[in-house]
């Protein structure tokens, strides 16, 4: 690797984000020796044709890919059978590889019970970006989905309140995370700002909020009524 | 592995029901039916501004009267988008982005990003280097509870252990200093080792610190533990069975105060915690003042954690000799020609990493700190770079606490979440 091709700092982000085009997914669906992992072995024996790859990685943490319909199934079926209890989902994310390939959504286990980790991995093609939500299987998944969303524009079908969550609810550059976002942002500087000054008072709040303060706020026309600001 | 459990029904309160219902009380004199006065409920704003909410948070609620039947968290108003930051950077050059999300305890943050990357390029640290970043870990255990205690005890009124324990953590800020230059943007970690060894005569100033805090935080939990004010504000506040602290994501002390006894450095052991003696304090009702408990006894539980490291920290290098990873010593690098060109090309280059993707969960002061990390062959920056932010699935679960709590309650289940909202919007 030449020294132009390491650009750090500064100058890479001039350049624009970095492409990864070496294979770390599915795509050659390698099924990796699963005997290290009991979980593993059991979803292989349970879901085989559902499950599209499996790798050991750094070591010890076992990756298995699976087909993102039936997401909710399998992660249902890990988290209440006897054997595996992954009671508690550690994390959820996504990774862009970019150029054009799939994004993935990753899925952290640990299991209390039995003290083990798996990692599930889901690889959404970028003109699907569509996955069932698993908000009714673990409460916390809700703001990690909702992060997800925000910002690699993954949509949760059946997600309870799929909004962004780090970004403004009004945000329309794009989803951040994602390889074909520049660093500085779609909009100049100046249209940035621009939009910043824009913004009304009802931009802070959400419909729902607007709703619930609207009639109180109305009765007492004192200060702070709808035209003032606020 | 042994576990215990604090003793938690000292002082609690006798009027008091676990689930925060008033038995028996004197304060409520009139037995007289609420008039039907045709009310609404009211929308009212905290934050981002404001004190108690502990950092840039705002929290539209929903008040019906006093008691809170919505609470809508919106966060993001210190959004860095670090992680998107991190890909642009080599693997180095991201350690001081880490200590800038929680900078109540920024050596955890350089340790555990640190930790991540060593997994998944397979690489051993020293064992000095090891015990190194356990004393820093625990130091910042201490400092990070400190901060939650202080900040805490004057929510509900209290001053005087604001004041106790910002003395005591302005002696660990100056343990930082003296070990790293910077009071919290420390820094410390690289990949292999550390900044820097330990400067000379900074083991005897944690060892003045070691031997004059416990009698700080014993006045304090003389202060506090039995005090019926904070009794009576944070017992049965903030309520939530183990079932659903597991379900919603809670860790960290959140977690373990529902007595569940899930802690990173035993479940998952990493640096060689399986051997340290040491107790992971479980709480019962899952309570604020449980969660007060648990954190109280993790910090005396911190100082013999320091103690034991400082006693077991052995001689020889910090950094892994492999001139691939570490840098050479200033003096190699201008004498020796070898040096110089392994110098010139970890920093320009950066280091190498394996194809494969990694997570690492550690125990931080906030719970479960993961650091997940996809990488690519030879690739010297991550493809992707992901915190598991403790503080922002904890702090999920607040609408769930607060509701049917008085606004005042409010404050408080957010005070005992012990949330850094630097760590939350990253």
């Amino acid at each position: 690797m030449t020294l132009d091709e390491t650009k750090a700092g500064l100058d890479a982000v001039e350049e624009g984000p970095h492409l990864s085009e070496r294979s770390t997914g599915s795509s050659d669906s390698k099924i990796d020796d699963p005997d290290g992992h009991p979980s593993v072995v059991a979803l292989l024996l349970q879901f085989g044709d559902s499950v599209s790859g499996h790798r050991v990685s750094a070591g010890t943490q076992h990756v298995v890919w699976i087909d993102s319909a039936r997401n909710l199934e399998i992660l249902h079926w890990l988290r209440d059978s006897q054997d595996h209890q992954y009671d508690m989902i550690s994390d959820i994310t996504a990774v862009d590889y970019g150029a054009g390939r799939p994004i993935d959504v990753v899925y952290q286990l640990f299991s209390t019970v039995h003290k083990r980790a798996l990692r599930i991995r889901c690889e959404l093609p970028l003109d699907g970006l569509e996955i069932d939500s698993i908000v009714e299987l673990w409460s916390a998944a809700n703001w990690l989905e909702r992060e997800v969303y925000d910002l690699f524009g993954v949509t949760f079908r059946k997600h309870p309140d799929l909004r962004r969550i780090l970004m403004p609810d009004d945000y329309e550059e794009g989803h951040p995370l994602r390889k074909d976002f520049p660093l500085r942002g779609r909009f100049s500087r100046a249209e940035q700002t621009r939009r910043a000054l824009d913004q009304s008072v009802e931009h802070s709040y959400i419909a729902e909020e607007m709703d619930l303060g609207r009639d109180p706020q109305q009765a007492v026309p004192i200060i702070g009524t709808k035209d003032g600001d606020g | 592995m042994s576990k215990r459990t604090v003793e938690f029904n000292v002082g609690r309160n006798p009027e008091m029901g676990v689930d925060g219902s008033v038995v028996d009380s004197p304060i409520l004199p009139f037995d007289m039916p609420e008039p039907d006065l045709g009310t609404e409920n009211m929308l009212i704003n905290i934050g981002p501004q404001h004190p108690a909410t502990h950092g840039v948070l705002r929290l539209v609620c929903e008040l019906d009267g006093e008691t809170v039947k919505r609470v809508i968290p919106h966060i993001g108003y210190l959004h860095s988008s670090f992680e998107k930051l991190g890909e642009y950077r080599t693997w180095n050059q991201i350690v001081p982005l880490t200590d800038r999300m929680d900078y109540l305890a920024p050596l955890i943050y350089n340790c555990a990003y640190v930790m991540t990357v060593e997994k998944l390029m397979g690489i051993e640290v020293t064992e000095r280097c090891k015990v190194v970043r356990v004393i820093c870990m625990e130091m910042d255990r201490i400092f990070s509870h400190l901060l939650w205690l202080g900040t805490t005890a004057i929510d509900i009124g209290a001053f005087t252990p604001f004041l106790y324990a910002f003395q005591e953590r302005e002696r660990i800020y100056q343990l930082h200093e003296a070990f790293t230059g910077a009071r919290i943007t420390t820094s410390a970690t690289r990949v292999g080792g550390m900044m820097a060894d330990l400067p000379e005569g900074w083991i005897n100033g944690l060892q003045d610190f070691l031997d004059t805090f416990p009698n700080t935080l014993e006045e304090i939990d003389l202060l506090l533990t039995r005090n019926q004010i904070h009794i009576g504000r944070s017992q049965g506040i903030g309520v939530i069975s183990a079932e659903d602290a597991i379900n919603s994501g809670f860790t960290g002390a959140n977690l373990r105060a529902c007595g569940v006894d899930y802690d990173v450095r035993k479940d998952q052991p990493y640096y060689d915690y399986e051997t340290y003696d040491f107790e992971i304090p479980v709480g019962q009702y899952g309570d604020c003042y449980d969660r007060y408990l648990c954190r109280m006894e993790e910090m005396r539980q911190s100082v013999s954690l320091l103690r034991q490291a400082l006693e077991r920290l052995p001689g020889g290098p910090i950094d892994v000799e492999d001139p691939n990873i570490s840098l050479p010593s200033k003096t190699d690098c201008m004498s020796d020609m070898e040096s110089m060109i392994h110098h010139f090309k970890l920093i320009t280059e950066g280091i190498p990493a394996p194809e494969g993707d990694c997570y690492m969960p550690i125990e931080g002061s906030k719970g479960e700190l993961g650091m997940y990390i996809v990488a690519e062959e030879g690739g010297t920056k991550p493809v992707r770079w992901r915190i598991r932010p403790p503080s922002l699935v904890n702090l999920s679960v607040l609408p769930k606490l607060a509701e049917e709590h008085l606004l005042s309650d409010l404050i408080m289940i957010n005070a005992s979440l012990d949330i850094v909202l630097g760590e939350i919007d990253r």
